[in-house]
This record gives structure tokens, sequence and C-alpha cells, in this order.
């Protein structure tokens, strides 16, 4: 039995990490695009954001004034077993993210989209967004916090098949030029492309392949993996950097994830995922041990499973 | 990389010293700043209540962001980090804003267009600081030495409340618009423009198109 109050301290402590520690895998990407970027005001940029990074560490605070809207992501082994069962575990992970805004502190960003209502504590009506999923065989419960900008760096389109891959391309560039002007979009960036799903799931699988892969990750299909390097090239190559600036750093990398779709189109997601890509993961196990890391780990096989049975559990129907 | 001018500005500014501001030159601020944003234009201006303070007392630099803070139970002020939020979405308010609270510096994300500085910043003798990243949040955060004041904290709620920061060796900003009202981005933006043709070579408008689009990627959006 996990207990809730375990959930609560580590989901806590996500917040927290996820607000001011830049993961490893990030920092490495943008290290990268400090090397090679030739533009003076982009590279004066990158220098000023990784003073930044050292700063919120050594301070203990957000890297970022905005807070973004933090949201869950919580993944389920199909043995686990939480002290109050879920309803609890949405309250402790409600009751985190309230406590953190006040203990960070993180700007209370999250209002009511008419009445702008603000409770400061970044909760309120479907906020957090917290999304399940599921894994076979483990009896332990997975966190993971994302604290994403909130305005700028999506963008959606249904395209068609015969639009193909030189569409896709297009799509991307348009979405990259039009928030990378002035910088809007807050890169570089690591950029989640959603292709397929219906409209809803696109847009969750590509906000998923930015947020919830670490940078140098590919993806498992290597046609879609070669497609990941070429658009990686390919947003680099806009002659666009950081804040808009001319330069070369645009992307730190690209994941692609894809779901099947309608037979007749194409859909297309485009999301990018910030110089303060903010994400912590912890899995709590069972006998109450907690393991902090940086890759949510979140994309497996059996996440991407294609089938209509998960081949261990066919093979226990069939024995 | 070539290193930039750098200046330390102190606020309140004169229209002097802020002759001396070219766009692109590094600058850190000293002295008193206001954060204001979208909940603070509309009441300011849009429903006429003004500002609740005198320039004396909230300065004359306004920054559009809101702090990530907390105040508590005793009213202590705890400021952790700090980032603008994008300025473009304010700029109907402009001629209102300058005439309310005799602002020439106005600081933020990633500026306004070039008509509105010539139009609304021009004639105020007011220069626009765009932060810088964005979100050097955290050596924002360090720069603020003192709140000396929180108004309408109730009317608008903690983030869009007029936050009053006295910082020291605050930054870093990047001069975007100067008292002529060139714009840096739109400097960068022209530079970019003639790449970027070649690179949609081979492809083809989208199947389905919507309304209210340009294919021209030149144009900007704000």
């Amino acid at each position: 039995m996990i207990l809730l109050s375990t959930l609560q301290q580590t989901a806590e402590k996500l917040m927290a990490t996820a607000a001011i520690e830049i993961p490893e895998d990030y920092l490495g990407g943008l290290r990268q695009c400090a090397d090679t970027e030739k533009g003076d005001l982009s590279a004066f940029v990158i220098k000023a954001m990784l003073d930044n990074y050292e700063a919120a560490k050594e301070d203990r605070r957000a890297m970022c004034g905005d807070t973004g809207c933090p949201r869950w992501y919580v993944k389920i082994g199909n043995d686990a077993q939480v002290e109050g069962g879920p309803v609890a575990l949405e309250a402790a992970l409600r009751r985190a993210t309230a406590n953190a805004t006040a203990d960070v502190p993180l700007r209370p960003n999250r209002v009511h989209p008419l009445w702008r209502t603000d409770h400061n504590n970044n909760v309120g009506i479907g906020a957090p967004e917290i999304e399940y999923a599921f894994h076979p065989d483990a009896d332990w419960i997975e966190l993971t916090t994302v604290h994403k900008g909130g305005l700028f760096g999506s963008d959606y389109r249904m395209l068609f098949p015969a639009d193909g891959i030189e569409g896709i391309k297009r799509f991307y560039l348009d979405t990259l030029i039009a928030f990378g002007k002035r910088g809007l979009a807050c890169q570089p960036a690591i950029v989640g492309v959603g292709l397929g799903g219906s409209k809803d799931i696109c847009m969750v699988l590509g906000k998923q392949a930015a947020c919830l892969r670490v940078v140098g990750s590919r993806n498992p299909d290597p046609k879609i993996a070669a497609l990941e390097n070429e658009l990686k090239e390919l947003g680099n190559s806009i002659g666009m950097g950081a804040m808009g600036f001319m330069g070369s750093s645009m992307v730190v990398d690209c994941h692609i994830e894809v779901g099947y779709c309608h037979t007749g189109g194409m859909p297309m997601s485009v999301h990018m995922f910030c110089l303060s890509s903010r994400r912590a993961c912890a899995r709590v196990h069972a006998d109450g041990r907690v393991s902090f890391r940086t890759d949510p780990m979140w994309f497996t096989d059996y996440l991407r499973r294609e089938g209509v049975e998960w081949p261990e559990q066919a093979a226990e129907a069939a024995e | 990389m070539t290193k930039l001018n750098t200046v330390r500005l102190r606020l309140p500014a004169s229209t002097a010293d802020l002759a001396a501001l070219e766009i692109g030159t590094v600058v850190y601020l000293d002295g008193r700043l206001f954060t204001a944003r979208e909940g603070v234009y509309k009441r300011a201006v849009e429903d006429g209540f003004g500002l609740p303070a005198s320039p004396d007392e909230l300065g004359r630099a306004n920054f559009h962001c809101s702090p990530a803070a907390s105040i508590g139970a005793d009213g202590s002020m705890t400021v952790g980090a700090v980032t603008a939020t994008a300025s473009f979405r304010f700029a109907k308010y402009l001629d209102g804003w300058f005439e309310v609270s005799h602002c020439n510096v106005i600081i933020g994300k990633a500026g306004m267009t070039s008509e509105v500085y010539r139009r609304s910043f021009v004639p105020n003798s007011a220069i626009y600081l765009t932060t810088v990243g964005y979100g050097t949040g955290a050596l924002l955060g360090r720069g603020i030495k003192r709140v000396p004041g929180v108004y309408w904290r109730e009317e608008l709620g903690l983030a869009q409340a007029i936050w009053v920061l006295d910082v020291e060796n605050f930054g870093p900003f990047l001069v975007e618009s100067d008292l002529a009202g060139n714009s840096l981005f739109e400097r960068e933006n022209a530079k970019i423009a003639p790449s970027i043709e070649k690179l949609y070579a081979g492809t083809h408008p989208a199947t389905l198109r919507r309304f209210g689009e340009t294919d021209d990627k030149t144009d900007e959006l704000i």
C-alpha cells in the first residue's frame, strides 16, 4: 500500500525541483547550442540563461518567474495500491500544487477564463491537469510534473495524406517561424510533434513528445527517428536563434509521437518546450522508497502498443 | 562571441540618459520600478481609475510582469523569480497609459512594433527594454532588494497586482527600442527574412486552407 503522505511529500518536492533545476539532458543540449551559435545576440541570450540556471540552483529560487501551467502525469503500475484510492491521490496532487505555490514560491498563474478569479495557488477548475497511464507487472506509481509555458509555441492543423512529408515540414516551419519571431516560444526549445490520433489526442501526443522525452532520445521506428533528426536540423537552419535574433539555436531536439488516425487525414500538432524546460519525476515504490529522476520514461513499448492484446497478457490467456 | 555594449541605468532615467542608449545595448537597472500588466492597464486606463500612487512612489519604469512571490500571514513578502510577459497585448492601452503613469521606460517580453513605438513611445520620450531569454527569472529575482509596496492586491489578485520593486544591478535587459522608435527585433527579422523562402522550396500550401492566415513569412503575427 502506497501511503498518501509519501505521495504528497514527493509531489511537493517534485514541484520545487522542476521549478528550480534545469534537467541535465536539456542543459547538455543547450550547451551544444552555445558552442555552435555564431550570432552575437543569440549567444549572449544563451549565456544569460546558463547563468540563470546557476543562480536558480544557488538561491533555490524558480528559474522563471512565469510558472507556466503546472500539471501532472501519473503512471500507475497494474498492481499498485494507493491509500484512499485514486480520488485521494488526486486530492494529494492538488494539495501539493497549492502548497508548493506558496512555499517555493511559484507565481499563481491559474485563473478562471472568464471571471479571472485567482485562488493564488495554481489550483482551480481542471487545474492542475492530471493525465494517467498504466504499466503492466508493476506495483509502483510514478509522478511527473511538467510546468510548460502556457501562451505561445503550440499549433494544430488538419493535414491530409496528400500533403505528405513536405506538408509536415511546411507546417513545422510555419509554427517555428511564427512563434520564433521575437522569441515568443522562448527557444531554443524541445519541439514535440504529434502526428495522427483524433484532434485532441494529436495535441496530447505532441505535448507529451515535447515534455516527457529527454534530449537525445529517438522514436523506436527508425524512419520516424530519421525524420526527428531531419526536423531538428531544418529548425536550426531557419537562421533564427534565441529571442528570434539571427542565429542557429532554435531546436534543442525534436521528438515525434504518432497515433492511429482517421483513414482520410493526417492531423499534426507542434509544441515547443522552452528555455526553462521544467520537468521532474519520481517513482514511489510499494515499500515506500522514492527514487527521483529527470527522465519520465513515459513512452514505453506498452504505451505505444499497436495490437489488440498486450503480448504478455495474450500469452497468459492462451495458457 | 562579440562583447555587447553594456551599461548601468539609474531610475528614474532622464531623457538625456535614454538618448544615449542604442538598440542592442545590454542594460542593468538601479532604482525603482513597478509591475503592471493587463489587469492594471484595464483598471487604470479603461476603467478610469488612474494609478493608486504617484510616480515618485511607483517609479517611472513599468515592468510587464508579475513576480513569483507570496505574502505571509504576517504580511511579509517573499519574492522568488520574476519574468516578463509578452508586451504586444498592451499596445492598445498605451496612449492612455503614458498619460496616467508618466513612465519613460517600459520593460517586457518581445517588444511591440516600431509603428507603436513611433506613435506612442516617441512622443512620450520613452524607450522599451526587453528581458533576455526569456526567463532569466532567478537572475532578476536576485536584483530585487526591497518591495516598498503592493497595490490592488485585493482587486486584482497576486499575479495582476502592482508590485513596487527597488532594484540593484537588475538585469540583463536589451534595448529593443530607442528614442527614435527603432526596433531591434525588426532589424533582426529583416536580416533573417531573405533565407526563409528557400526553406520552403518544394513544399505547397496545405490542402485545407484556413481563414485569416498569411503565407508571407516576413509578416509579424503580433
